[in-house]
C-alpha cells in the first residue's frame, strides 16, 4: 500500500514535472517580451497554437515527417514572430502601455479566428515524436512522452541561456531590454534585438504547443488554460527573470498535481480538477501580495 | 475658445445628444434608403450600448482618470447581475437563504452598492500594486469568477443559473409596461430605463470627475510621488476610484440580468472584461464623451464583422468569407489593431483634436 501510494506520488511528479516543463517554455516567452517591450503579450497562447496547427498541417496534409516538419515550424515561428513586431507592436511601441496591450488582445482574437477560418474549430490529433510508450522505473510508471517533454524544455532552455550569455546577439539582446538608450549609443540595433526577442517566443511558443497537443489534443483554444499557468508561472518566478520562469513553471506543474493526488487520498479534499485554473490565479494572487517581485525577481526601484 | 465658452458648447451638445437618444425610438431614415429604422427589437439592442456605456464610464474612472488598469470588470459586472438576479428571483429553490421578489428597477441601486463594496474592498489590496501586475491581479478575478460562481450553488444556481422568465410581474422586459399613460412594449421599456439611467450616471460621472475629487484622480495616475507631496491621500483616493468603479460596473451587470432575463456563469465571461478595456480605449482615455462610441463599437462590432447590417456595403464575395466560422472574429481583430494605429487616443481624442484646431484660430495670450 505504502509502496504503490509512494510510486503513485512519483508519476505525479514526474507527469507534474512535464506540464511544469511546457509551462516554463511559455513563462519564458512571455518574460523575454516583458523584459524588452515592457507588455504582456495576450497573444502568446494563439501564437504558440498557430505554430502547433502549421505543424500538424504540414504532416496531415502535406505528408512531412515528424522531424523536418518541427524543423519548419520552428522557422516559421521565429520569422512569424519577427514580422509581428516589425509589422504590429513596432508601430504603436512608443504610446501607452495601454495601446499595445490592446494590439496583443487583436491578434489574439484575429490569430484564434483564423484558425477556426482555415482548419475549423475541429479538434485534430498531433502525435508524439516519443511515441506513447510507458517505462517502468522501480514501479513508477513514466510516460515517453512526459520524459521527452522534460528534456526537451529543459534543453532548449539550456540552448537559450547559452545563447544570452555567451554570444554577441546575446549580450546585444539583453543590452537592449536593459537599457535601450545606451545600448543604442553603443551601436546596438535596439528595435532589431525587440524584433529578434519576439521571434524567440514565439519559437518558445511554438516548442510548448507541439509539446502541449499531445496530451491534451488540438483544439484551437487549447493554450489558453496553458497560458494561464504560464503567468502564473511568470509572477510566481518573477516577471522579468528567466531562471525564475522556469523554476515557476514547474513548480506550478507539480504543485496543481501533487494538489489533486493528495486530494484523492483525502487531504485537501476541497480540491477538484475545476479548481486547478483558480488555484493558478490564486497563486498570482498570493505572489503579488505577498512578494510582488515574484522569488528570483528584483523589487523594482524608480527615481523619482 | 474660452473654457467657459467649452462648457456651454459640452452642455448644448449634451442636450442634444439626450434629445437625440429620446427620440430614437421614433426615428425612420427610410428616407434615406437606409435602413435604420428602429424596430422594435433594435430598441433592445441599442439599451445594450447604454448599459456597456454605464461599465465603460466606470472604468474610465478607474483606469483613465486614476491610472489604475482593471482586466477584470466583468468580475464586478457579475457581482452586480448576480445581485439583481437574486434579489429579483430569490435562491430558495437552490436551497438559498433568500426570497426574491423585488422590482427589478430597485435592484439596481443594491447591485451597485454591492458592487461598489466590493470594490472598495479589493481596493485595498490593489494598494501594493500598480501597472501591469495589478492587470494580471484584476485578470485573475475575471477569470476565477465563473468557477467561484459555480462553487457557490445553493446562492447562485450553480452552472444553469437564475431565470426571470417566471417573474414577468417584476420587471418591464419580458410584458408590456404603463408609465405615465403610455405604453411600452419590453423592448422600449428596457430602451428608456436603460439610457436615463446612463445619462444620469453620464452626468454624476463628469460632476464627481470635475472637482477636487476627479483632480485627485489625475494627480494619481500622473504621478504617485507628487500626488502625495501634495497631500493627496493615495490609499484614499485609489480604493475610492475602485468603489466608484465597480459600483458603476454593478449597475451596468444589473441592467445586462434584467435586459437577459437570466443569469448564469457564461453571462459575464472573460472576453467581456476584455473588451471593456478594448471599449475605453477606443472611446479615449480620460474623456467621456468618446465612450458613446466606446459602447457602440463594445455592442456592434461583433455583429458588424459578421457582415451584418454593413453587408450590402461591401463586395459579395469578401461578405462570404468572413461568414465562415472564423471569419468574423478575424475582422474584429485585424480593425481592432488598425483602430489603435489610426486613433491613438481613441475617439475621444479625436474630438480634443478637433476641439484644438478650432481653438487655435482663435487663441489670444491671456493679459
Amino acid at each position: 500500500m505504502v509502496v504503490a501510494a509512494f510510486s503513485d506520488f512519483m508519476q505525479q511528479v514526474v507527469s507534474g514535472l512535464a506540464s511544469g516543463g511546457i509551462y516554463a517554455l511559455l513563462a519564458l516567452a512571455l518574460v523575454i517580451i516583458h523584459r524588452s517591450t515592457g507588455v504582456i503579450n495576450f497573444a502568446q497562447g494563439e501564437m504558440a497554437t498557430l505554430s502547433t496547427y502549421i505543424a500538424w498541417a504540414l504532416i496531415a496534409h502535406h505528408g512531412w515527417r515528424y522531424a523536418p516538419a518541427f524543423v519548419a515550424t520552428l522557422l516559421i515561428s521565429f520569422v512569424g514572430g519577427v514580422a509581428i513586431h516589425r509589422v504590429v507592436i513596432r508601430p504603436v511601441e512608443r504610446g501607452s502601455v495601454l495601446r499595445i496591450v490592446i494590439v496583443t488582445i487583436g491578434l489574439l482574437v484575429a490569430i484564434n479566428g483564423f484558425i477556426v477560418w482555415e482548419w475549423s474549430g475541429e479538434p485534430q490529433q498531433l502525435q508524439s515524436p516519443f511515441g506513447t510508450d510507458t517505462y517502468s522505473v522501480g514501479g513508477v510508471v513514466i510516460a515517453a512522452h512526459d520524459i521527452g517533454t522534460i528534456a526537451v524544455a529543459l534543453g532548449i532552455v539550456f540552448l537559450l541561456w547559452l545563447l544570452f550569455q555567451f554570444t554577441k546577439v546575446g549580450l546585444a539582446l539583453r543590452a537592449a531590454a536593459v537599457n535601450p538608450e545606451e545600448a543604442r549609443l553603443v551601436g546596438v540595433r535596439v528595435s532589431w534585438m525587440l524584433a529578434l526577442g519576439w521571434g524567440l517566443a514565439a519559437l518558445l511558443g511554438a516548442v510548448a504547443g507541439m509539446l502541449t497537443a499531445p496530451t491534451v489534443g488540438l483544439d484551437p483554444n487549447m493554450m489558453a488554460a496553458v497560458l494561464i499557468y504560464s503567468f502564473a508561472a511568470a509572477v510566481l518566478g518573477g516577471i522579468d527573470s528567466p531562471i525564475g520562469a522556469v523554476v515557476g513553471g514547474l513548480l506550478i506543474g507539480v504543485l496543481l498535481n501533487l494538489l489533486s493526488y493528495l486530494s484523492q487520498y483525502g487531504m485537501f479534499d476541497w480540491f477538484t480538477e475545476e479548481l486547478r485554473l483558480p488555484m493558478a490565479l490564486l497563486v498570482i494572487l498570493a505572489v503579488l501580495l505577498v512578494r510582488p517581485q515574484g522569488i528570483f525577481g528584483k523589487p523594482a526601484v524608480k527615481r523619482v | 475658445m474660452t473654457p467657459r465658452t467649452q462648457r456651454i458648447i459640452g452642455f448644448v451638445a449634451f442636450g442634444v445628444f439626450v434629445a437625440f437618444v429620446l427620440y430614437l425610438p421614433q426615428l425612420d431614415l427610410g428616407f434615406l434608403g437606409w435602413d435604420v429604422a428602429v424596430s422594435d427589437f433594435k430598441a433592445r439592442e441599442y439599451s445594450y450600448v447604454a448599459i456597456y456605456l454605464i461599465a465603460l464610464l466606470g472604468l474610465n474612472i478607474l483606469t483613465g482618470y486614476t491610472g489604475q488598469i482593471s482586466l477584470g470588470h466583468g468580475a464586478f459586472m457579475a457581482i452586480g447581475g448576480y445581485t439583481t438576479a437574486i434579489l429579483m428571483a430569490g435562491n430558495e429553490e437552490f436551497g438559498g437563504p433568500i426570497s426574491g421578489g423585488l422590482k427589478d428597477v430597485w435592484t439596481l441601486p443594491i447591485a451597485g452598492l454591492v458592487a461598489g463594496l466590493v470594490g472598495l474592498a479589493f481596493g485595498l489590496p490593489a494598494l501594493r500594486l500598480s501597472g501591469l501586475y495589478l492587470a494580471l491581479a484584476t485578470f485573475a478575478i475575471a477569470v476565477a469568477m465563473p468557477s467561484t460562481v459555480k462553487r457557490f450553488e445553493e446562492y447562485t444556481g450553480g452552472g444553469t443559473g437564475i431565470q426571470l422568465f417566471g417573474t414577468p410581474e417584476l420587471t418591464g422586459s419580458i410584458t408590456n409596461v404603463h408609465v405615465l399613460g403610455w405604453s411600452l412594449s419590453p423592448n422600449e421599456w428596457m430602451y428608456y430605463l436603460a439610457w436615463s439611467i446612463a445619462l444620469v450616471l453620464f452626468a454624476v460621472a463628469w460632476l464627481i470627475l470635475r472637482g477636487r475629487t476627479g483632480r485627485a484622480f489625475r494627480a494619481v495616475r500622473d504621478s504617485e510621488t507628487a500626488a502625495v507631496s501634495s497631500g493627496v491621500s493615495l490609499a484614499r483616493y485609489k480604493t475610492l476610484a475602485f468603489g466608484i468603479s465597480a459600483a458603476y460596473a454593478g449597475v451596468a451587470g444589473g441592467l445586462f440580468v434584467i435586459a437577459s432575463a437570466f443569469v448564469n456563469p457564461d453571462t459575464f465571461p472573460v472576453a467581456l472584461s476584455i473588451f471593456l478595456l478594448v471599449g475605453i480605449v477606443v472611446g479615449g482615455l480620460g474623456g467621456l464623451s468618446g465612450l458613446v462610441f466606446g459602447a457602440i463599437f463594445v455592442a456592434f462590432l461583433p455583429l458588424w464583422a459578421q457582415g451584418q447590417d454593413l453587408g450590402s456595403l461591401l463586395p459579395d464575395r469578401i461578405v462570404e468569407e468572413t461568414q465562415k466560422p472564423g471569419g468574423p472574429a478575424i475582422v474584429y481583430g485585424v480593425v481592432l489593431i488598425l483602430l489603435m494605429f489610426v486613433l491613438p487616443n481613441g475617439v475621444g481624442g479625436l474630438f480634443r483634436r478637433a476641439g484644438q484646431l478650432l481653438s487655435r484660430r482663435r487663441y489670444s495670450p491671456p493679459k
